[in-house]
């Protein structure tokens, strides 16, 4: 980001847009950080969570969707849990998530967090469990990193970690059944 | 003489780091010392039967404790001796505590030490004389000083009791910065819907004296017995006649900035300070005044319909006597434009103070309620622009060491957050911006306050110190930094208001001299003991309240002039007053006239009195003399002893010590 934001040049209109679809008042946030303080990869990450939700409050979008952060949210509800303010920030991060793929559009514009989540499901659907050695090869293929983790996979196929070949399940109309029931609920 | 010493345990904290036994035995080897014993706590019930059972059984007829500080139960001790049949005075307290254990480690050594002190003590006791206090009449009438909101409730206050009060304000009409604010935090009630039936009710109220554009001019006597000098400044027009219809400031010729808007419209040479003013009667600038300067003009004089302007009136004396004095001197704003280049000084007409904002956004200010652009004031009407974009700058003048202001002015943090909500409200458009270093909200449904100007009003708090505001193409930009996004921010205002910070009111340094009360180095009044006794003054009978004793906001200003109130009708309820008796005293034979001792009384306690045969010599009114000895000290002759403290007393002790360790 810019070393020196220009106020005048935020987008008032982000913080509503942000606040309308995950239905939280987001001036709510007085940045006590308290989020950030239990956020397990808030190490990991260039902008923690409580500095996404100050992007939000300026208007600075890109700073917002662009922070690798969005992406590396486990969705694992800390934050959420003990603000003080009853700011659902998980929410917040998937509305982020949400807007990103939003305003990127088109498949290799995406980031590769979101693709590995794409082929995880897209696995899941087909197949009713993870199909790793299709999903790694998908991956590895779209991402464009052809050799990523590649040293891995003899040692995984001597151990039977990695099969050639897809198992299945056996419910795996309830499994399409949930998909279906998911993709209707969320329109 | 039967002296009988009582050691006190004081739970361990004498006892922890003083051997109080051996204390106590030691006590008993001093001369005229017939009982001696220690006690665990000597305040406690218990403790005070003990001593008041020895004095009974064993004749005692001076008593020494050793205990904490006379400054904490000396007159706990005093009722208790003075229960015993013992004249209250025959009482001595050794210090073992806040001059001994607490701040000693070493156990032998301070036992030494206190061994000294309650040898000191005794060697002084035995020199004691009974005194007894003399009374004085106390005066039932009350002065206030400053008719601001904190001066109108304290006279109200007591004047409710049918007590006589005498209220004198500077300015030509009471309200003071209260009266110039448009709404009040945190409820925003309009604050001239509060404030002017208080003021009417001043007005009104047959015990309260009003003298509005007058000064105190000098003050002088003590507790009960004020004798104040007030300067009438001359209005030029003859109250008693004006009718207040306001016919004469019309045709005035002479423009100057209006001092109630701060510059932001003008008023003529006579005008009348503002429309709720109390008394509704114009005052004339001497200053500006063409007839006054020069004999030529005359035209409100013909305006008047009741010939009451009178270009030759001038300033009266006048002489009162109090019993009491309340201080209620209020608040002004820092001068920001003299201490910030930063903000340009002053010269951008578009950064204005927050009292100025106050009078913007008030529907009796110069442009009605509208918020509209200083710059643009001059324009047809139609070109007049409202502000789109509004930054509030806080901490200008607070919290600032370079501008000799380190302390929070504690209210800005509260009335930006209301800037915000009213903005809004005027303009709903608006973008509101704060520039803030913390939020300082600690007060009743303050906190939700503030919350409420970020949430529901969508109020954008940027933390961070503004480093410089410039103009760029008609725009105000403002250099600061946002430290929760820890960067560098810019924005581009069309309108600046700065929250400058709560000084004390000019000219209250001068009051407290003319008062003999202490203040700070900032001018704001100091009181007696900053948890305890709050509003009462460091002179007896003089109690202070609302900002003039530091930065307050209307609820507790109001709260302390009713504290203030309550403390003058107790002291006003007796009919004479007892004053300590440990006061200075002049032997008329020995003093010389030199009077130096008169020099040096901080509190203008000596007199000088003439003999038969035209000789003049020193005389110490007790009423005033607070025993503070320096004109003991200075006496050349020694013809000045101060009682409980005599010479042969302090000398006394000083053998006291030199005796027992020779080798210290």
């Amino acid at each position: 980001m810019d070393n020196l934001v220009c106020l005048n040049n935020t987008d008032p209109k982000f913080r509503p847009s942000v606040e309308k679809i995950s239905g939280q008042n987001l001036n709510k946030c007085y940045q006590c950080a308290k989020c950030t303080a239990g956020c397990p990869i808030a190490g990991s990450v260039d902008f923690p969570p409580h500095k996404i939700l100050r992007f939000i409050q300026l208007g600075l979008v890109k700073e917002a969707l662009n922070a690798p952060t969005i992406w590396y949210c486990l969705s694992c509800i800390t934050c959420t849990a003990r603000c003080p303010n009853g700011v659902d920030l998980a929410k917040v991060m998937d509305t982020l998530r949400e807007l990103a793929l939003d305003v990127q559009g088109g498949k290799t514009a995406k980031p590769r967090i979101a693709l590995f989540e794409e082929l995880f499901l897209d696995s899941i659907r087909k197949h009713g469990r993870l199909y790793e050695m299709g999903t790694l090869l998908q991956y590895n293929l779209l991402s464009g990193r052809l050799f990523q983790d590649s040293e891995l996979v003899m040692p995984l196929i001597n151990k039977a970690k990695l099969e050639f070949r897809s198992k299945g399940i056996q419910g795996k109309k309830e499994i399409a059944h949930i998909f279906r029931k998911t993709n209707a609920e969320e329109g | 003489m039967k002296i009988g010493v009582f050691i006190c345990y004081c739970g361990n904290n004498i006892s922890a780091t003083v051997d109080v036994e051996q204390v106590a035995k030691f006590a008993l080897t001093l001369p005229d010392v017939v009982h001696s014993e220690t006690i665990h706590h000597v305040c406690s019930e218990p403790g005070q039967n003990t001593i008041k059972q020895a004095i009974k059984n064993k004749g005692l007829d001076r008593i020494v404790i050793g205990a904490c500080s006379p400054r904490i139960h000396e007159a706990t001790f005093q009722r208790m001796v003075s229960a015993a049949r013992l004249n209250k005075y025959m009482l001595e307290i050794a210090n073992l505590r806040e001059h001994c254990s607490w701040i000693h480690e070493d156990r032998s050594l301070a036992t030494i030490k206190a061994i000294d002190l309650v040898n000191m003590a005794v060697c002084k006791v035995s020199r004691h004389k009974v005194l007894y206090p003399s009374q004085v009449e106390i005066n039932p009438r009350t002065l206030v000083i400053g008719g601001g909101i904190a001066g109108i409730q304290a006279a109200l206050d007591v004047a409710e009791s049918g007590n006589e009060v005498v209220l004198v304000e500077r300015e030509p009409s009471i309200g003071g910065n209260m009266a110039r604010l448009d709404k009040v935090f945190p409820t925003l009630d309009c604050s001239g819907c509060i404030l002017a039936p208080k003021m009417v009710d001043v007005a009104n109220n047959k015990h309260i004296s009003l003298h509005t554009y007058s000064e105190i001019e000098k003050v002088t006597g003590f507790v009960g017995n004020f004798k104040v000098t007030i300067r009438k400044k001359a209005r030029l027009i003859d109250t008693a006649k004006c009718t207040g219809c306001g016919a004469c400031t019309l045709k005035c010729p002479i423009k100057a900035p209006s001092e109630f808007n701060l510059g932001l419209d003008s008023r003529g040479a006579i005008y009348i300070p503002f429309p709720q003013a109390v008394p509704h009667i114009p005052v004339i600038d001497k200053t500006i005044c063409p007839m006054v300067l020069k004999g030529k003009c005359g035209l409100c004089q013909k305006m008047c319909p009741t010939q009451a302007i009178d270009y030759k009136q001038e300033d009266t004396l006048i002489e009162e006597s109090f019993g009491a004095i309340i201080v209620a001197t209020g608040y002004e704003l820092v001068d920001w434009k003299k201490l910030y280049g930063e903000y340009g000084h002053g010269r951008y007409p578009n950064v204005i103070s927050s009292m100025q904002y106050e009078r913007l956004l008030s529907a009796s200010g110069p442009t009605g309620g509208h918020v509209i652009l200083p710059s643009d004031f001059k324009k047809p009407h139609a070109e007049q622009r409202e502000p789109k974009i509004i930054a509030f700058v806080a901490c200008v003048g607070s919290r600032d060491e370079k501008v000799g202001r380190p302390y929070c002015s504690g209210v800005c943090c509260m009335y930006t957050a209301k800037y915000a909500m009213l903005t809004k409200e005027h303009i709903p458009a608006a973008e509101v911006y704060i520039f803030y270093m913390d939020l300082r909200a600690a007060g009743k449904s303050y906190e939700e306050f503030v919350r409420r100007a970020q949430e529901k009003y969508g109020a954008r708090y940027i933390r961070g110190r503004v480093s410089k505001i410039y103009e760029r193409n008609g725009r105000m930009v403002i250099m600061s930094a946002d430290t929760l996004l820890g960067k560098q921010v810019q924005l581009e205002a069309d309108l600046v208001v700065l929250a400058a910070g709560v000084a004390s009111s000019s000219g209250a340094n001068q009051l407290a001299q003319k008062l003999n009360i202490s203040h700070d180095q900032y001018g704001f009044f100091i009181e007696s003991h900053p948890k305890l006794r709050p509003v009462e003054a460091s002179t007896a009978g003089i109690f202070i309240c609302g900002a003039c004793q530091g930065p307050k906001d209307i609820p507790l200003s109001v709260a302390q002039a009713s504290s203030a109130a309550a403390k003058v009708l107790g002291l006003i309820s007796h009919e004479k007053l007892e004053t300590s008796p440990l006061v200075a005293e002049v032997n008329i034979n020995r003093c010389i006239g030199c009077f130096r001792c008169l020099e040096v009384c901080p509190f203008t306690a000596i007199e000088k009195q003439e003999m038969r045969g035209g000789a003049w010599v020193a005389r110490v009114n007790p009423a005033l003399c607070q025993g503070c000895g320096l004109c003991n000290a200075t006496c050349l002759p020694g013809a000045i002893s101060l009682n409980g403290f005599t010479d042969d007393q302090i000398l006394s002790e000083v053998e006291a010590i030199c005796l027992v360790n020779p080798e210290l």
